[in-house]
C-alpha cells in the first residue's frame, strides 16, 4: 500500500454579489479545497493502481469537511464538482483515483445527494489551471447551476505530484435566467431531473 | 459613481512538506481579493480621493477576512503584506490611491500593531492574470524569514473597468528559513525595522 503525502492544503472561498446587474443580498458562495499529494506512482507504469483509492479516502473526507467548513453549513450546499491534476511525471489514469474517495466523501458530509458529481482532470504542469466543471447536488439537468470554478496553484503539482479537488456551491449563477430546469421543480429521484 | 464589492474571495495556504521534510505545525498564508468597479476607468481625475477611502474601507475588510480565514486571534498574525491589479481601462495611479494613503491603518488593527511598512505591489492587468503579493514581517521588516510573497489570480477580473484589490495575512514564516538574518524572536518591533 502506498504512504499518503500531503504537501500542502489550500482552501479558496469566493463571495460573488453580481456580474453587471443587481446587486444580491446574499452573494453566492463557491468554495474549494486543494491538496497537493505526492503520486506514488509517478515515473513509472504501474498496472494495479486502485488500492490507493482506498489510502484517499480519508484525505477525502477531510477535504469534504473543510469544504463545508468554508461554505458554513452542510444545509447550505447546493452544487457540487471535484477533479484533479496530475504533475507531468504521472498519467492521467491516476487523476481517475479521485472520482471515488472525492464523491463519496462530499456525498457523506452533504448526507445523501442524488446527481452524479461532475469533475475534470487532466496532466499539467506547476502552475496549471484546471477547470472544475460545478451541477445541482440532486438533479444534474438543474440549468442555474451549472458552473465551474477555475483552480491551481503557481508552485503545483511538481513533477511527482497531484493536485486534487473538491468544489462546493450555495446556489445558481448570479444572473442566471437561461431557463431549463429550475431547482424548485426537481423531482430529484433519478439524479437527473 | 460609487464604489462597489461585485465579489470577494479568500485563499489560505497550508504547508505540510517540503522537500520531504514535515513541517509541523503548516506554514500558512491567507490572502483575500476584492473586486471594485473603477469609478475613474476611461477619464482622468485629478482628485482620487475616493479610491483612497475605498482602500480604507478594504484594509479593515479584507485583513479581518484573513486573520479570520486563519483562525488566529489578531495577535498571532506575523507578516501581510498588499496590492492591486488596475483593469486596462484605469490608471497605475489608481492603486497607488487605494493601498497607500488609508488602506494600512485599518489593516493593522486587524493584526493589530504592525509596526513595519506594508510590503506591496502594483500593476495593470486583465482577467485572470497573476498578482504577486509581497509579504514581510508586520513588525520588524528585516525579519527574513518571513520574505515570501503569495499569488492570486481570478479567472473573471479584473475587468477593464475593475481593480482587484488584495491583502494577504501569515501566521508564520517560509517553511524551511536558513538563510539568517534577523530573527523573529529576536525582533524588538518598535521601528518597523529591526
Amino acid at each position: 500500500m502506498s504512504e499518503l503525502i500531503v504537501r500542502k492544503i489550500s482552501t479558496i472561498v469566493e463571495e460573488i454579489f453580481h456580474e453587471g446587474g443587481p446587486v444580491s443580498n446574499v452573494p453566492l458562495r463557491r468554495a474549494a479545497v486543494l491538496a497537493v499529494i505526492k503520486n506514488p506512482f509517478a515515473g513509472k507504469y504501474v498496472e494495479d493502481i486502485q488500492g490507493f483509492m482506498d489510502d484517499l479516502r480519508p484525505l477525502g473526507l477531510k477535504m469534504a469537511a473543510k469544504l463545508v467548513d468554508a461554505i458554513g453549513d452542510a444545509a447550505l450546499v447546493e452544487g457540487y464538482g471535484k477533479g484533479s491534476l496530475i504533475g507531468a511525471g504521472g498519467e492521467l489514469e491516476h487523476g481517475a483515483l479521485w472520482h471515488a474517495p472525492g464523491g463519496y466523501a462530499m456525498r457523506e458530509l452533504i448526507g445523501g445527494s442524488k446527481a452524479i458529481v461532475p469533475s475534470s482532470k487532466k496532466v499539467g504542469a506547476v502552475g496549471a489551471r484546471l477547470d472544475i466543471p460545478i451541477t445541482h447536488i440532486n438533479a444534474s439537468y438543474v440549468r442555474s447551476h451549472f458552473d465551474s470554478m477555475e483552480v491551481g496553484m503557481n508552485d503545483s503539482p511538481r513533477a511527482d505530484e497531484m493536485l486534487l479537488a473538491l468544489v462546493m456551491t450555495t446556489g445558481p449563477r448570479i444572473h442566471s435566467r437561461s431557463g431549463g430546469l429550475e431547482s424548485k421543480d426537481i423531482i430529484g429521484k433519478d439524479g437527473l431531473k | 459613481m460609487s464604489i462597489e464589492i461585485r465579489k470577494t474571495a479568500v485563499w489560505v495556504e497550508e504547508t505540510h512538506q517540503e522537500m520531504g521534510k514535515t513541517i509541523n505545525p503548516a506554514t500558512r498564508k491567507a490572502v483575500a481579493v476584492a473586486v471594485i468597479n473603477n469609478p475613474f476607468a476611461s477619464q482622468y481625475k485629478e482628485d482620487l480621493s475616493e479610491l483612497m477611502d475605498a482602500g480604507a474601507m478594504l484594509g479593515g475588510l479584507l485583513g479581518e477576512k484573513c486573520v479570520q480565514a486563519l483562525g488566529i486571534s489578531p495577535a498571532q498574525a506575523e507578516g501581510y503584506g498588499k496590492a492591486a491589479m488596475v483593469g486596462e481601462n484605469g490608471e497605475l495611479e489608481h492603486a497607488a490611491a487605494i493601498l497607500h494613503p488609508k488602506l494600512g491603518a485599518p489593516l493593522r488593527k486587524a493584526v493589530e500593531k504592525g509596526a513595519a511598512l506594508v510590503p506591496s505591489s502594483k500593476k495593470m492587468g486583465g482577467p485572470g492574470q497573476p498578482l504577486d503579493v509581497p509579504l514581510g514581517h508586520k513588525d520588524a521588516a528585516y525579519v527574513r524569514s518571513h520574505f515570501d510573497g503569495i499569488e492570486v489570480r481570478l479567472n473573471d477580473s479584473p475587468r477593464a473597468n475593475e481593480i482587484m484589490v488584495a491583502v494577504a495575512v501569515t501566521d508564520s514564516g517560509r517553511p524551511l528559513p536558513r538563510v539568517g538574518g534577523l530573527k523573529a524572536d529576536e525582533a524588538i518591533g518598535k521601528d518597523g525595522l529591526k
